[in-house]
This record gives structure tokens, C-alpha cells and sequence, in this order.
């Protein structure tokens, strides 16, 4: 026992989780997603949704969630095609040749809004805005860390020079980061009314996020409890008949 | 081998031709197993099944991986969400090799502690060291094949070590890449060999079982098995006390699969592989950070490769090196203790292996290098010459001494050796 101790503070210890070296100051808040029971909260993933098209999706892309998958935040089959349908994907080669643009269907990915790297910085003075799909998974603390860093713009301290075409972030590491503060208040207006102050749409962008990087996520906790419960009781019935089957054995 | 007369009589006629049958009845059923056995001895069938889960696994995630650089990334994202469940496959696979080195260290200190390295097992333990190496490299290449930034950095931190080799350093590093960086060729031959040495650890694991078999498991006192007052058939009485054990084993695995997946990975990860921007800390997985640690310890590159590789070349002659004929450390009061800060020393240089190379931790690193080699090149010779055991038991079945007993045990106690 006292050696599976030691292996276990080993593995805790020796986690990265300790061994991270962020630099940037994170809040802390409670997400719906926390923890072994964790659920996703679907009107906040909608309203992460929006908030992505409508401030972050202009610069930063989503490869690997398809339209299809949007049916996780709640949305029905119609509801899916007239979303994707509001989008324009390139498709081809056709019978000429040619490549062509057409209306995107379900099962198409979210376009993205550069056709590649260069092109990105071309348009952003040299900085890369990542692909946000994993995002949330992709930083030690993933929640808090977005959320921090979405809503940590503030003034820099007077020594500090920032140079042109960078921001004063309190949560960014090393402080100076290349993207200029996204969120104001009142970015986006909810259909639901529900608060749009920029702490609350941080929340949701990173509940959609949470959801972008791990859409199994639900299935994983739900299985997991079902997996466990069985666990236990089969170690529990196993431990009986060893008691049993070892009865007659003399020490 | 003794042919059993089977009742069956399909089995009795196939059995007098192959006799698999009375293999699996004699190594299997009755094989007789020392009873004092305690749950330590549960790793060793927890590590053969661990190797299953993994080379199960394994195969079902290669059928949906692409080894190019240009896809390996996207495709095990794919797994994760598109292939049925695919995420719990790759999380079975990347926590499974987590949980396998923690098995296989346990049953490591397991054999450490109660010497079950020395004679008549030596070849036992050397084949089990290799399987250490094999399953070192196995994983190192394996966590290359996401290419994550991780992935990259660290494939390229390790195959660099080969340069230090004098002369042909740089020659062998460039044949290991198939290029001048580390790249698709790389990627192609990585996930190649990852997919191979698997099934040659499988071989090695026959052998290793073939050598446990000829003498039997040692046991908590060390003491050879005088008959069967002193042993159980292995089925149904350790059949069943692996099952248990198996059945702890997957609950604390799948708490791990379900609820903290990512907890033993690391976040840099699932970044794509960047040849043009490396993370600010190369770390190498939490099973590796104990020989990253005597790797950094040593000044010179070439002296931290070999410090390294000593490490694990300590174990090859460790039955040699640690001559007591007393097997257990249960009877041996001064080995015990150091025994206790050998594993201490192990987790610390886990931990420095974790922290940045600099300031306190490089001399604490240093420090605790030293202390690993010197346990085992200095401390365990010498003693086995000036340790006074304690007296051995005369048998399993009779651990306590009556009159004269304890005399008798110690003057028995070399005779353990044969």
C-alpha cells in the first residue's frame, strides 16, 4: 500500500499540471462542465455559438466541427441546414475543371476564414489566430484560462511599453498579445435577452469551446459512471469469492 | 510433461498429439504457487493484461490513424469524434500506457524489495529489464504519432541524444530520422516500429514466463518452496485472487479513462506539431521524468546519455551486484531502509525530472542521480558482505520458530541461495 502511495504522489507530483509555467494571472470560475458529473449547458453553448460567429470567426477558424455536430448544442435537422446553408464552402473540381463555391450542407466543416497561414498573417500584421477547435483543451486549466484571457484587457502599468499592433493582457503569458481585445459588452444581442455584458459572453464562448475540443465529453462521464458502478461491484463479488475459494487455505 | 488423462475424449485424442491441453493443465491449473503470496503479486498478470488492452486497442485506433505529417493530427482528432467510439479507444490507449508503467514499476520495487532478482532468477529479471526497454521505446515512439507539439519536440529532444555518440553521432541521428529533422519519414518509421515492438515485448513476456515458470514465483519471505505443505494450484487459488485484482485495477483505470483523461497528458499536446516554434517546456511524459532527471543531471551530453542508459544498465547486473543470499527484505533490517530511499530518490528525481533545469533543482538532481548509482553500485555490495540478516523461517508453512528455530533458520539461510 504505502508503495502504491508513493507511485501515486509520483504521478501527481510529476503531472504537468505542476510543471506548466503560465505567467499570466487566471480567475476562477465555475463551469456547468466541472467535475466527474459535469453537463454541458446547452443555451450557453448556443450563445457561445452566436457570440463565436458573429465576433471570433472573422479571424479565427473551427476545422474539425462540422455543422452535423451542432446538433449537440440542441439544434434540430432544419435548424442545422438552414445554418449551414448560410455558408458558402468551395466544392469542385466539376465537369470543367473548374472549382466552384456552393451553399455548405450539414455535413460540411465550418469554412475557414482564411484560405491559409500567409493569408492569416497577411491580414492580422504577422500574428496567427489559431484555429480554435481545441483551443479549450490546448492550455493548462483550459476554462478559466479563456475566460481569463478574454476578459484580462486592461490598462497596462505605467512602465510597461506596449509596442504597436500588441495588447496589455493581465492573463496573457508575458503579458503582450497580438489580439486586440474582442469583447466589450453588448457584442452580440441574444435572442434569449439573456446578459451580454462581456464577462457573461466570455462564459459562454467558453462553454461552446469546452464543447468544440471534446464533444464526447457527456457520453464519456455518463458511460464512465455506468462503467464504475459495474466496476465496483464486480471487484466487491470477486472479493467474496476469493474470501470464499481461499476459506480452507491453513495460513 | 505428464500427459493427463482427459475425460473428453475430442481433447484426449487432440491432447495425444499437441499436448496443449496438458501445457495449459500444468502451467495453468496446477501449476503449484507458493501460498504466502501477498497483492504484490498481483503486477505481474496486471502488466501481461495491460500489454492485451494495449495491443487491442492499439490495432483498433491504427485502422483509423494516418501516418503523415499532414494528417496524423487531424486523423486522431477524427478518432475522437467521428470514428464510434473512438474517443474511448484512444483514451483507453493513452491512459493505458500511464497505467502500464505504474503496474510495471510497482512489480519492479516489487522484485527489488524482495530480491526476487537473485538465484536461481536472474535470467527471470534481465528478460523483465528488457521488457523495460522495450516498453521505453515503444511508448517514446508512440507518443510521436498525434504529432502534437509534444509529440515533435520530443522526438526530436530524444533522437538527439544519439548525436553525443562521438564520430558517428550525427550520421546515426540523420539514418534514425530518415532526413535532416525530424519529419514524415520519421512519423512513417516511428508509427512502423510502434506497431512492431508490441508483439516482440509479447515474445519477450513468453520468456519471461517460461524462466518464472521453471522455478515459481519467489514469495514475501524469500524462502524456496520445500513441497506441497507450502503451495497452492494456481487455478482456482490465484485464478481468482488475479481476477480481484484485475477487477481494482480497471476501477481505478477506468476512473482515470472516464473522468481525468487528459490528467497524465499534457496540454501542449493538442497543439499540431510546429518545427518553427518550440514550447517553453520540452517534458517528457510523467514515466520518462525519473531518467530526463539523470539525463540533465550530467554536465556533458554525452556523460548524461550514458548516465541515462546507466540507469537502466544498473538492472542488468543487479543480481550480481547485491549478493546477499537472503532474498527478502523482510529479514534484512539495513537494506530496508535503503530500500525505502531508493523508491524516495526515484519519485524525487521523477519531480526534478518535471521542473525547469535551474537553480536548486539542478544540484538536487545531481544529488539525487548520485544516490540512485550509488545504491546500487556501492551500497548493495557492500551490504551483503557486513548485513547480519535476520533468521529465515524454516519453511512457508512454518514462519514461526519454535526452540531452537531461530538458530537453525539462520544457519539455513545460505542454503537459500541454491
Amino acid at each position: 500500500m504505502k508503495k502504491l502511495l508513493c507511485v501515486l504522489a509520483a504521478v501527481l507530483f510529476t503531472s504537468p499540471v505542476f510543471a506548466a509555467g503560465g505567467g499570466g494571472e487566471l480567475k476562477n470560475a465555475e463551469w456547468s462542465f466541472d467535475g466527474p458529473l459535469g453537463t454541458f449547458d446547452k443555451a450557453a453553448m448556443q450563445r457561445g455559438f452566436q457570440a463565436y460567429r458573429e465576433v471570433c470567426s472573422g479571424c479565427h477558424s473551427l476545422n474539425y466541427i462540422a455543422f452535423r455536430n451542432l446538433a449537440d448544442l440542441g439544434y434540430n435537422a432544419d435548424e442545422i441546414k438552414a445554418i449551414a446553408a448560410e455558408y458558402e464552402v468551395e466544392d469542385g473540381p466539376n465537369d470543367e475543371g473548374e472549382m466552384f463555391m456552393r451553399a455548405a450542407v450539414p455535413a460540411d466543416h465550418f469554412p475557414a476564414p482564411y484560405p491559409n497561414e500567409n493569408a492569416a498573417r497577411a491580414a492580422n500584421n504577422g500574428a496567427y489566430p489559431l484555429d480554435l477547435s481545441l483551443i479549450f483543451k490546448a492550455r493548462p486549466n483550459g476554462a478559466d484560462y479563456l475566460y481569463s484571457l478574454l476578459t484580462s484587457y486592461v490598462d497596462a502599468p505605467a512602465h510597461m511599453n506596449v509596442p504597436e499592433g500588441m495588447y496589455y493582457n493581465a492573463a496573457y503569458s508575458g503579458n503582450m498579445i497580438a489580439m486586440p481585445q474582442p469583447l466589450y459588452g453588448d457584442d452580440v444581442e441574444y435572442a434569449d435577452g439573456a446578459d451580454s455584458s462581456a464577462d457573461a459572453i466570455a462564459k459562454d464562448l467558453v462553454n461552446f469551446f469546452a464543447w468544440t475540443a471534446e464533444p464526447a465529453m457527456e457520453t464519456r462521464k455518463r458511460t464512465g459512471v455506468a462503467v464504475l458502478i459495474f466496476l465496483v461491484l464486480l471487484s466487491g463479488l470477486s472479493y467474496g469469492a476469493m474470501r470464499f475459494i481461499w476459506a480452507d487455505v491453513k495460513k | 510433461m505428464s500427459e493427463k488423462q482427459f475425460s473428453n475424449p475430442a481433447v484426449r485424442w487432440i491432447d495425444h498429439r499437441l499436448p496443449i491441453f496438458s501445457f495449459l493443465n500444468h502451467e495453468a491449473n496446477e501449476y503449484p504457487t507458493p501460498k504466502n503470496l501477498n497483492y504484490f503479486w498481483n503486477f505481474g498478470s496486471l502488466a501481461g493484461i495491460s500489454l492485451v488492452v494495449m495491443i487491442i486497442t492499439g490495432i483498433a485506433l491504427s485502422m483509423s490513424y494516418t501516418a503523415h505529417v499532414d494528417y496524423a493530427f487531424e486523423s486522431v482528432e477524427r478518432i475522437m469524434r467521428d470514428v464510434n467510439h473512438g474517443w474511448l479507444l484512444r483514451y483507453i490507449h493513452m491512459n493505458g500506457a500511464s497505467f502500464f508503467f505504474i503496474v510495471v514499476f510497482i512489480h519492479i520495487f516489487r522484485g527489488l524489495y524482495y530480491g526476487s532478482y537473485k538465484a536461481p532468477r536472474e535470467l527471470l529479471w534481465i528478460l523483465g529489464v528488457v521488457i523495460l526497454l522495450l516498453m521505453m521505446a515503444t511508448a517514446f515512439m508512440g507518443y510521436v504519432l498525434p504529432w502534437g507539439q509534444m509529440s515533435f519536440w520530443g522526438a526530436t529532444v530524444i533522437t538527439n541524444l544519439f548525436s553525443a555518440i562521438p564520430g558517428v553521432g550525427e550520421a546515426i541521428v540523420t539514418w534514425l530520422w530518415g532526413g535532416f529533422s525530424v519529419d514524415n519519414p520519421t512519423l512513417n518509421r516511428f508509427f512502423s516500429l510502434h506497431f512492431l515492438l508490441p508483439f516482440v515485448i509479447v515474445g519477450v513476456v513468453v520468456l519471461h514466463l517460461v524462466a518464472l515458470h521453471r522455478f515459481g514465483s519467489n514469495n514475501p519471505l524469500g524462502i524456496d518452496t520445500k513441497g506441497p505443505q507450502d503451495t497452492l494450484p494456481f487455478h482456482p487459488y490465484y485464478t481468482i485472487k488475479d481476477f480481484f485484482g484485475l477487477s481494482v485495477f480497471l476501477t481505478f483505470f477506468a476512473a482515470a479513462v472516464f473522468f481525468f483523461p487528459n490528467f497524465m497528458g499534457h496540454p501542449d499536446n493538442y497543439i499540431p506539431a510546429n518545427a518553427l516554434q518550440t514550447p517553453a517546456h520540452i517534458v517528457p511524459e510523467w514515466y520518462f521524468l525519473p531518467f530526463y532527471a539523470i539525463l540533465r543531471a550530467v554536465p556533458d551530453k554525452l556523460g548524461g546519455v550514458l548516465a541515462m542508459f546507466g540507469a537502466i544498465a544498473v538492472l542488468f547486473i543487479l543480481p550480481w551486484l547485491d549478493r546477499s543470499p537472503v532474498r527478502s527484505g523482510r529479514f534484512r533490517p539495513i537494506f530496508k531502509i535503503f530500500f525505502w530511499l531508493l523508491l524516495a530518490d526515484c519519485v524525487l528525481l521523477g519531480y526534478i525530472g518535471a521542473m525547469p533545469a535551474e537553480g536548486l533543482y539542478v544540484l538536487v538532481g545531481r544529488l539525487a542521480t548520485v544516490w540512485y548509482f550509488v545504491h546500487f553500485l556501492v551500497l548493495l555490495p557492500v551490504l551483503s558482505v557486513i548485513e547480519t540478516p535476520r533468521p529465515l523461517p524454516q519453511s512457508i508453512s512454518k514462519p514461526i520458530f519454535t526452540g531452537g528455530g531461530a538458530m537453525a533458520g539462520a544457519a539455513a539461510a545460505p542454503k537459500e541461495k541454491v
